[in-house]
């Protein structure tokens, strides 16, 4: 290949990327931004009005489901930012670090719909928590009456959502301790005799704060617009509002679809009214905090922080493990009463029964997941390549940029897209789907793969120069194959996010596009908990397999080439 | 207030009891060693013989891939069990590893046992800027300071936080001839001023000399190859 055509592919690649980022969130917006004011022609509407909004205002409940929204997402990032901080605060330097870290690691790929059914199945009042407790301690001989999941004020939505954001803010973490230097902070506050929680909050906190920042306001912005999991765990009258204008948009009548675009809107605003108070907020612990760190006290609850780092992080860890084996144990029963711990007799029925069911949606799964990570994979292969070309840091624009499908709620940028889809009397189809999930793919991709092809020694590209090969050279057979297991780790997580992608298949598609994760979200509001617990984890299965492929893989291929298997 | 907290003037010797380190099972190094307050021992020898080993060792810092036995204590005071937080033995690195979230001022109060009014710390901290030919420096973002400046207040960020003993991981090295020889003569002035035991791992040949001390040769084990 010359050396223009490659730097020419490179760029384009960066460039689509760019556009896969950029374009379909600023044109989503736009595209409901019309019909909120009464402009769709394809619908009939022709001209500016405001009837739709004052619809929109009269609904019942609407404060209540704009508070839902508001509060869980904030409540959610915030219980996740403090579980993880005093966490990495009380054991960075400890054994169970590792432990910790290798648990919660695979949990990442777990999709949010699937977490949020097995803890639902975990904690509801015929769950497995009360079958354990009853009726020995509880008393219980019939389920109790309380509400959960569903309770009105999102506490089951909460917790869901905080499960699954402290294995990411605790990854993210993970890649943000060697960039701030956590070890050296931490061991000259040590050596300057600092407990670990007071060390880690007034000296290591400050410097790596900023590098979750915008980790943070993704979590809050997916907490306060998801449909998924306020679908499962969440309270229905009123719902959270991006639950409410999902329904709006799939009502038989058309002219709600007006009525929904003033939603999406609104979820927009409350998305960013969230963000913004958490900005404020910041600032005013970093004011409220400015002369903590010189005021020289060398311990910070040490010991009530360690109880609570450990018992959240533990009770985090137990949760997950008792829903995976509540939904092992669901899939697996046949008749169950109630206080019962254990079905019997097992039965492998639900899975002969579901099979004729299940094996198009995982397939068509594993298709568009496929697709989209190879979409993804491609783009941002070509963007870092590209960052080679320059010789200075990437700019901090980028990073925002990377963000953007995951800072602005889905549901209001897919709406547009999909309003302009009508409007443009495109069909919907599987294509649009896999554009749909590399938009969310494509981030998780890039910061996956970014820091190792960053770190990549520079010396590998100038050795390979001086004997001779070209820059297209050096990208495919050096740079390419030293980067092959974090290549591969990238393929894993980009597949596990569009697997548990669940409302770009359900609005690119149109509803005629059925995916296992769309399946188990329909299936989960229905009664069938056998069923459900069924393809809740087969769900699981697809990441689970990506994962063990790409950790297998270069195990198998590369084991004459252990230098290559140790790389990070 | 921690009865551990308060410190007298150190005139404890630091003592490393039949100490030896392993790594995987293999013998790296074996001290036995007294260093009186005031007095600098000077530990020499090739990379990879383990010299900064024996300084996380001492302070607390050893990695679980090492095993070690023997003693460190402090006088009477056992420091073997003791978490790295609890020892009170001043670290000075490489790097000045100055804090970059806070302003020079920030970081000298960092090192500052608490207690005091705000104004009292300050008051502190300027005199101890004084004192160093860093005058006026107090509010300045440590990025913005010299290599020969930084190393300094890393220095009283030690000196302030009342160390009883003080380990020199190369600390000099860093720095250019010049600034080395000031910067020398200034940390082994405090150091003795404050009676502090101190062990330093170099390997400048200079470092040594201008110590005065007694110099440890540390070797490669024979079966090192």
């Amino acid at each position: 290949m010359s050396a223009s055509l490659h730097v020419a592919l490179v760029r384009l690649a960066a460039w689509l990327a760019i556009i896969l980022l950029g374009v379909p969130v600023a044109a989503g917006l736009a595209g409901v931004i019309a019909p909120a004011f009464g402009w769709l022609p394809a619908l009939g509407g022709h001209e500016p009005t405001l009837e739709h909004w004052q619809a929109l205002t009269r609904r019942p409940g609407l404060a209540g489901m704009v508070a839902l929204s508001y509060a869980s997402g904030l409540a959610s990032a915030a219980l996740a930012l403090a579980i993880v901080a005093l966490f990495i605060g009380v054991f960075l330097h400890s054994r169970w670090f590792g432990a910790v870290q290798r648990l919660l690691s695979p949990l990442l790929a777990v999709p949010h719909a699937a977490a949020a059914i097995g803890l639902a199945f975990l904690l509801s009042p015929s769950g497995l928590v009360s079958r354990w407790l009853s009726p020995w301690a509880s008393g219980w001989q019939f389920p109790p009456n309380y509400l959960f999941p569903g309770d009105p004020y999102g506490l089951a939505l909460i917790l869901g959502l905080t499960l699954k954001e402290v294995p990411f803010l605790l990854l993210m973490s993970l890649a943000a301790l060697p960039q701030c230097r956590a070890r050296e902070r931490m061991r000259v506050a040590r050596a300057l005799g600092y407990r670990p929680l007071a060390g880690f909050l007034k000296a290591v906190m400050p410097g790596l704060y900023p590098l979750l920042r915008l980790p943070l306001y993704a979590v809050i912005a997916f907490a306060s617009s998801t449909v998924d999991v306020a679908l499962i765990l969440g309270p229905s009258t009123p719902p959270p509002l991006a639950v409410a204008v999902m329904r709006w948009l799939n009502d038989p009548d058309l002219a709600m679809r007006f009525m929904a675009s003033a939603g999406a809107l609104l979820q927009f605003a409350v998305t960013l009214t969230a963000l913004a108070s958490w900005w404020l907020l910041e600032r005013l612990v970093a004011r409220a905090l400015r002369d903590w760190p010189g005021d020289g006290r060398r311990r910070f609850g040490e010991r009530v922080g360690a109880l609570l780092g450990g018992g959240a992080i533990g009770l985090v860890v137990v949760l997950v493990l008792a829903s995976l084996a509540g939904l092992i144990l669901w899939s697996l029963a046949a008749y169950w009463p109630f206080p019962e711990a254990w079905p019997q007799p097992l039965t492998p029925r639900n899975w002969l029964r579901g099979a004729g069911g299940f094996v198009d949606p995982l397939a068509q799964a594993a298709l568009i997941g496929g697709v989209a990570t190879l979409i993804a994979l491609v783009l941002v292969t070509g963007a870092l390549e590209a960052e080679t070309f320059r010789h200075r840091p990437p700019r901090a624009g980028v990073q925002w940029l990377l963000y953007l499908p995951l800072l602005v709620p889905s549901v209001a940028f897919l709406f547009g897209l999909v309003l302009m889809q009508t409007q443009a009397g495109l069909t919907p189809g599987l294509a649009a789907v896999i554009g749909g999930h590399a938009i969310f793919v494509l981030p998780y991709v890039f910061l996956s793969l970014a820091e190792s092809y960053r770190r990549l020694d520079p010396r590998w590209t100038q050795l390979a120069r001086s004997l001779g090969a070209s820059p297209a050279g050096v990208f495919w057979r050096v740079r390419l194959p030293l980067l092959t297991t974090p290549l591969l780790t990238a393929a894993a997580v980009g597949f596990a996010v569009s697997i548990g992608q669940y409302l770009p298949t359900l609005l690119l598609g149109a509803g005629r596009i059925s995916t296992i994760t769309t399946e188990a979200v329909t299936l989960a509001s229905g009664g069938d908990r056998r069923l459900t617990a069924v393809y809740a984890l087969l769900q699981l299965l697809l990441p689970a397999l990506g994962f063990a492929l790409a950790l297998g893989l270069p195990r198998l291929l590369l084991r004459r080439r252990a230098g290559l298997l140790s790389r990070p | 207030m921690n009865p551990r907290e308060i410190t007298m003037p150190s005139s404890d010797s630091l003592i490393l009891d039949a100490v030896r380190i392993a790594l995987d099972g293999r013998s790296l190094l074996a001290l036995d060693l007294a260093v009186a307050p005031g007095e600098i021992v000077t530990v020499m020898g090739p990379s990879g013989v383990g010299k900064s080993t024996l300084l996380d060792y001492v302070a607390g810092f050893l990695p679980t891939a090492f095993s070690a036995s023997g003693a460190v204590r402090l006088g009477e005071l056992e420091l073997t069990a003791l978490p790295a937080e609890a020892r009170h033995v001043g670290l000075l690195f490489q790097d000045p590893l100055l804090f970059p979230h806070l302003s020079v001022a920030g970081n000298l109060a960092f090192g500052m046992r608490a207690g005091g009014n705000r104004r009292e710390r300050r008051r502190r901290i300027d005199a101890a800027l004084d004192e160093v030919g860093l005058g006026g420096y107090a509010e300045r973002d440590p990025a913005t300071l010299s290599g020969g400046q930084k190393a300094r207040v890393a220095l009283l960020r030690v000196l302030l936080s009342r160390p009883r003993a003080m380990l020199l991981d190369e600390p000099f090295s860093k720095l250019d001839a010049t600034r080395r020889d000031e910067l020398r003569r200034l940390v082994f002035a405090q150091v003795r001023e404050r009676r502090l035991p101190t062990l330093m791992v170099t390997h400048d040949a200079a470092d040594a000399q201008a110590a005065g001390g007694r110099v440890i040769e540390l070797d490669l084990p024979s079966d090192a190859g």
